[in-house]
């Protein structure tokens, strides 16, 4: 059936349907999407890769086209060469004297200060998480720091039990560096980093006291997965093999302040040099025991042979599918879109971007069942409505407040249950993996009037740490609309840069009477504008139109077709 | 474009469901409780404010029939004929519109006050600004980021949201039936009151029913969110159950959709009636802003007929709905609007802003009858000519915290932020412990006057105090306060003012005493 046909033909022959037994289907594929590209489908595309859609970023992107847009998504054009941001600081100060870093300093490779009397640990690494909020907010139009949120969602750890403070940085450095980058050899890099070595126990693995933690970890969340049942297709042996392959690693605690200090290092000592027998799943493959220094390459052995097997790609591709379009994969899915993005992984080694490409430009992506369907994870609600509302931080001349406001996003998001850097246990948040609810799991009778709560605020007094104040500066914002004097205009350009789904007539009758205040003709509002915008800093002619404002993106906000993307 | 060919030109009927789910229950709560306790006040009074928004035209609601040949002169296209003016008993001088048979019925059952004349000195004619100065209670010169009922719900309930829903207050403080919580309700912290965007939507969550969403999966995804808001909110529960108590309300309400304001109402009854310890209820009725039009060319129907009408029946059943439910005596209500309009019409049949205008309370413990006096029109009248006030609407919301709410006079000026008089509107039984004061002016006894007038110059003002704070104002034709005579405390007696002509233009000024609760206003005319 054309898609065209099962749009036309279900609404109409199934109208006011309350049960979702049987919500509309398509059958669209990786076809290359051929249709409009207006402010629907830009803001479609990156509310869905960006952590939100902005005015600026939907007009930038109008402009490009479809498919310069996804080019530049994955850094294909318009980008430099990646290079990491700068570092996070010491912004603690003001709570606690780092004797290893100074205020205002960076704080990554010079050794933490755990002990009783101080624990600068816990610090660091809110720091660390704050900055990763920062970055989050100034991404540049790149699918990266999306990318970043995802594979921490991915290959995770805790930071909460990493208790180093440049593994946790590196970690997520890592994450960064890879996140369009090649995923086999990023899947070595995060077997072999330290924190991963130390959240799974793989640098207590060794000969004589093997541990099974990171082997079946490996197989059964990072590659591999399980199958429909949710049996894992490892044996129990496959596991113990693995485990014996990766003995010998170790972590360096010591450093010195250079970039290769808090690495890992294989010590042939620790290692099982004997050869490993798998299983008929990786078809009786045999490893090859190596001794000395020569062990440490039984790792490329383990990476070939899982890599191997075709359900590595499935397992990624349905990840990313879930995160990027919707939790539910049915049979028309499978086939038409994760299968066929399977194989773009495979026969591209494993190359992250022409997954992520073949995708976003795929007609299946744009097909209006497939919009607006996505209940906006916590950051993205967090970070998104600070970006499209256009939100001002504080700068780095006062870092402490600066990373404060910063935090604010990371307490709120983890208010709604998803608190960066610490999913709640290795399989990660449970929205991206808990059947069958998924992506429901976000909204609950505690986070959503939480989220609510956060929507109000912000759109009125806002947050205020050690003096700086973050907010919706309504009034400001709304000038830079194209035509605010206009009520119509102007609700018409607020819900399409805002929502995901089309407003409706209703919807829009009664914002326009919270803008009249229940007036009926509409130039009260504009004479109320132009009085304004004529002598701006008359505190009347403001506070009318502030006053309204305030109700009219709160009332946006709160309701239930705001929380979609 | 009106409100309703906006949404009958743009709404195809087939979408129109799709977002009365939209509703929002707006309060949060957290722990402690005690402080309501604290409060000696609190009884099971409940108020209804029905904001009549657009500016409603006061002087074709309650007609002034002895100003009715200068009236003729100023609005003769719009006039009601004197002979079909509702007749109120006590008054011949006063009528109603003859579309308010209802409240004409109820003024003559002693359930529905008349306050003459109420506004504010220097009054703005923008509907923005106005309304938040009605629903603040601010002086025109003066923003106020609380609502007037706000700050009196904060008083009773100083750490809401904090410590609500609690045992002793276990509901709403006050619930909008409307889209947003009005400004009226917002307290120094939070918002003291709850919206239900419209009465489709709080009928669905009574019934617990979900609009249509589309067949996609955002229309899952749309609804699954729509019942966790339902669920989540913290009032839902209760009023769901207050709800649920009552199955059979008065008979007499129109058919639903026919009236808003009505079915707003018989949502009110019927959550109060349900147990819901909520004090205050807003709804409103739009459309009053009548331009044009206000009037067909028979001026006893049209768009201000309409609107009366609904009004009329509106509090009429709701009032009858009052005594089937058996919470006659806890409720009180009033109305208000903007600004009135205009003295004299425009060519388009209708009226442009303006300033005072007649307020109407109603219920059992009102004090039946017309507080004030019929406005004074001269027999020329310019375009840009304005009733003056005669009562502050201040102070008609002091007398209804003190009579009502029964809040300490002495606790007033915290609430209200300004010295305002009480007014006799509420009888003394509403509040045990308040005096009955029946200080309502005597007719034909002038307290204050002026001589020469016309002038040109000068003139003397005379006014009659009963001793205790007095104030003479002076205020233009469009109600500006030009000068404040006196404003002190007098010992009883009659004293005189010297009033001098400071280079102001030749037309209509009025000279106005308040003394406790009497006030009166008096026409002067300088000439040249």
């Amino acid at each position: 059936m054309e898609r065209r046909e099962l749009l036309s033909e279900t609404p109409q022959t199934k109208p006011q349907r309350q049960r979702f037994d049987s919500v509309a289907r398509t059958m669209t594929g990786l076809a290359p999407y051929t249709g409009s590209w207006t402010i629907a489908e830009a803001k479609h595309l990156l509310k869905r890769t960006m952590f939100g859609s902005t005015k600026a970023d939907i007009n930038t992107f109008l402009t490009l086209g479809m498919s310069d847009s996804v080019d530049t998504h994955i850094e294909l054009i318009n980008h430099p060469a990646y290079t990491p941001p700068p570092d996070p600081v010491n912004n603690y100060d003001n709570l606690l004297t780092d004797p290893q870093c100074a205020a205002g300093l960076p704080w990554p490779f010079t050794p933490d200060t755990n002990n009783v009397t101080i624990y600068t640990y816990f610090y660091r690494m809110k720091s660390l998480k704050s900055w990763w909020i920062s970055q989050m907010l100034n991404q540049s139009r790149s699918l990266r720091e999306k990318m970043v949120l995802f594979w921490s969602n991915h290959f995770v750890v805790e930071f909460d039990i990493i208790d180093s403070s440049t593994y946790i940085y590196k970690y997520n450095s890592l994450l960064r560096e890879y996140a369009l980058g090649n995923f086999k050899e990023f899947t070595k890099q995060i077997t072999l980093n330290c924190a991963m070595l130390k959240y799974l126990n793989g640098d207590k693995n060794t000969a004589a006291a093997p541990n099974e933690n990171y082997a079946r970890e490996l197989q059964e969340l990072f590659t591999i997965g399980k199958d429909s049942m949710g049996n894992p297709y490892y044996t129990e042996d496959d596991v113990r093999e693995a485990a014996r392959v990766l003995t010998g690693w170790r972590l360096d605690l010591t450093n010195g302040g250079s970039a290769n200090g808090y690495n890992s290092y294989f010590m042939p000592t620790k290692h099982d040099a004997g050869n490993k027998q798998f299983s008929s799943f990786y078809g009786n493959a045999v490893i090859t025991g190596q001794s000395g220094t020569a062990g440490a390459n039984e790792i490329d052995d383990l990476m070939n042979m899982i890599f191997a097997r075709n359900e590595v790609a499935e397992f990624v591709c349905r990840k990313l599918y879930r995160w990027f379009v919707y939790y539910e994969i049915d049979s028309a899915t499978e086939t038409n879109v994760i299968q066929p993005l399977a194989n773009i992984f495979r026969t591209n080694n494993y190359e992250i971007a022409p997954v992520l490409s073949a995708l976003f430009k795929s007609e299946h992506f744009y097909d209006v069942l497939n919009r607006a369907c996505l209940i906006k994870p916590p950051v993205d609600f967090t970070v998104g409505l600070s970006r499209e509302f256009e939100v001002g931080f504080p700068d780095n001349t006062d870092v402490i407040a600066q990373y404060a406001s910063w935090d604010k996003l990371r307490s709120q998001s983890s208010n709604f249950q998803l608190n960066i850097g610490d999913p709640p246990n290795v399989a990660g948040f449970q929205a991206y993996y808990q059947e069958p609810s998924y992506h429901e799991l976000w909204i609950n009778s505690d986070t959503l009037p939480k989220r609510n709560q956060f929507t109000d605020r912000m759109s009125a007094n806002g947050y205020t740490n050690y003096g700086q104040t973050i907010l919706i500066d309504v009034v400001g914002y709304t000038e830079t609309l194209t035509n605010p004097s206009d009520p119509i205009a102007l609700i018409d350009e607020v819900l399409s840069y805002h929502y995901a789904l089309d407003g409706t007539p209703l919807l829009e009758a009664y914002l326009l009477s919270i803008l009249l205040s229940g007036q009926t003709s509409n130039y009260y509002w504009t004479n109320a504008w132009d009085d304004y915008i004529g002598d701006p800093t008359n505190t009347t002619y403001y506070n009318i139109v502030k006053s309204r404002l305030q109700s009219f993106y709160r009332y946006i906000m709160d309701l239930s077709e705001y929380q979609l993307s | 474009m009106k409100r309703r060919d906006f949404l009958r030109t743009t709404v195809p009927a087939t979408l129109l469901p799709s977002i009365l789910g939209g509703f929002s229950v707006r309060a949060f709560a957290g722990s402690p409780l005690m402080q309501a306790l604290n409060s000696a006040t609190l009884n099971d009074h409940v108020l209804i404010l029905i904001q009549l928004n657009g500016g409603n035209d006061g002087l074709n609601t309650v007609i002034p029939l002895d100003q009715y040949t200068n009236l003729s002169q100023a609005r003769s296209n719009i006039l009601i004929p004197d002979t079909q003016v509702l007749a109120l008993n006590g008054y011949t001088a006063t009528g109603f519109h003859p579309s308010m048979s209802g409240m004409q019925q109820l003024f003559n059952d002693g359930k529905l006050n008349v306050i003459q004349g109420v506004g504010y000195p220097s009054p703005n004619f923008s509907h923005f600004r106005a309304t938040d100065i009605w629903l603040t209670g601010s002086d025109a010169n003066q923003v106020l980021a609380t609502g007037w009922g706000g700050r009196y719900l904060n008083y009773e309930y100083p750490n809401f949201p904090t410590g609500y829903p609690n045992a002793t207050m276990p509901d709403p403080l006050a619930i909008q039936i409307g889209s947003t919580v009005s400004m009226a309700l917002q307290g120094p912290a939070s918002s003291m009151g709850m919206a239900i965007s419209d009465p489709t939507s709080f009928y669905n969550l009574i019934n617990g029913v979900q609009d249509p969403a589309p067949n996609t999966n955002a229309g899952k995804e749309l609804t699954y969110i729509r019942q966790v808001a339902q669920q989540s909110s913290l009032y839902s529960t209760v009023i769901m159950a207050a709800a649920n108590n009552i199955t059979q309300q008065s008979s007499m309400y129109p058919t639903a959709g026919t009236n808003s304001l009505a079915d707003q109402l018989k949502i009110v009854a019927r959550l109060i009636a349900g147990g819901l310890k909520t004090k205050i209820y807003m709804v409103n009725l739009g459309g009053f802003d009548t331009h044009s039009a206000q009037v067909d060319t028979t001026t006893t129907t049209g768009e201000h007929a309409d609107l009366l009408s609904k009004l009329s029946e509106a509090i009429t059943v709701f009032m009858d709905d009052t005594i089937f439910l058996n919470i006659e005596d806890r409720v009180l209500g009033m109305t208000f609007s903007e600004f009135g309009r205009r003295i004299v019409s425009n060519s388009s049949l209708g009226t442009d802003h303006g300033a005072a205008a007649p307020m109407f309370v109603f219920g059992k413990d009102v004090q039946s009858g017309i507080l004030g006096s019929n406005p004074v029109i001269d027999p020329v009248v310019s375009t840009n000519d304005n009733l003056p006030m005669q009562y502050d609407f201040r102070s008609v919301y002091a007398s209804v915290l003190q009579d009502w709410f029964c809040v300490p006079s002495t606790d007033l000026n915290s609430i209200l932020l300004q010295n305002f008089q009480t007014l006799p509107i509420i009888q003394s039984t509403a509040c045990a412990n308040v005096g009955i004061h029946d200080l309502n002016q005597s007719a034909g006894i002038n307290l204050i006057s002026n001589y020469p007038n016309p002038f040109t110059s000068s003139t003397y003002i005379s006014f009659t105090t009963a001793g205790g704070h007095t104030l003479v104002q002076i205020f233009d034709n469009e109600g500006h306060l030009i000068k404040t005579l006196a404003d002190g405390e007098y010992a009883a007696g009659t004293y005189k003012l010297w009033f001098e002509n400071e280079n102001y233009s030749s037309g209509v000024y009025y000279a106005r005493l308040q003394n406790g609760s009497v006030q009166q206003v008096r026409n002067m005319v300088i000439s040249r």
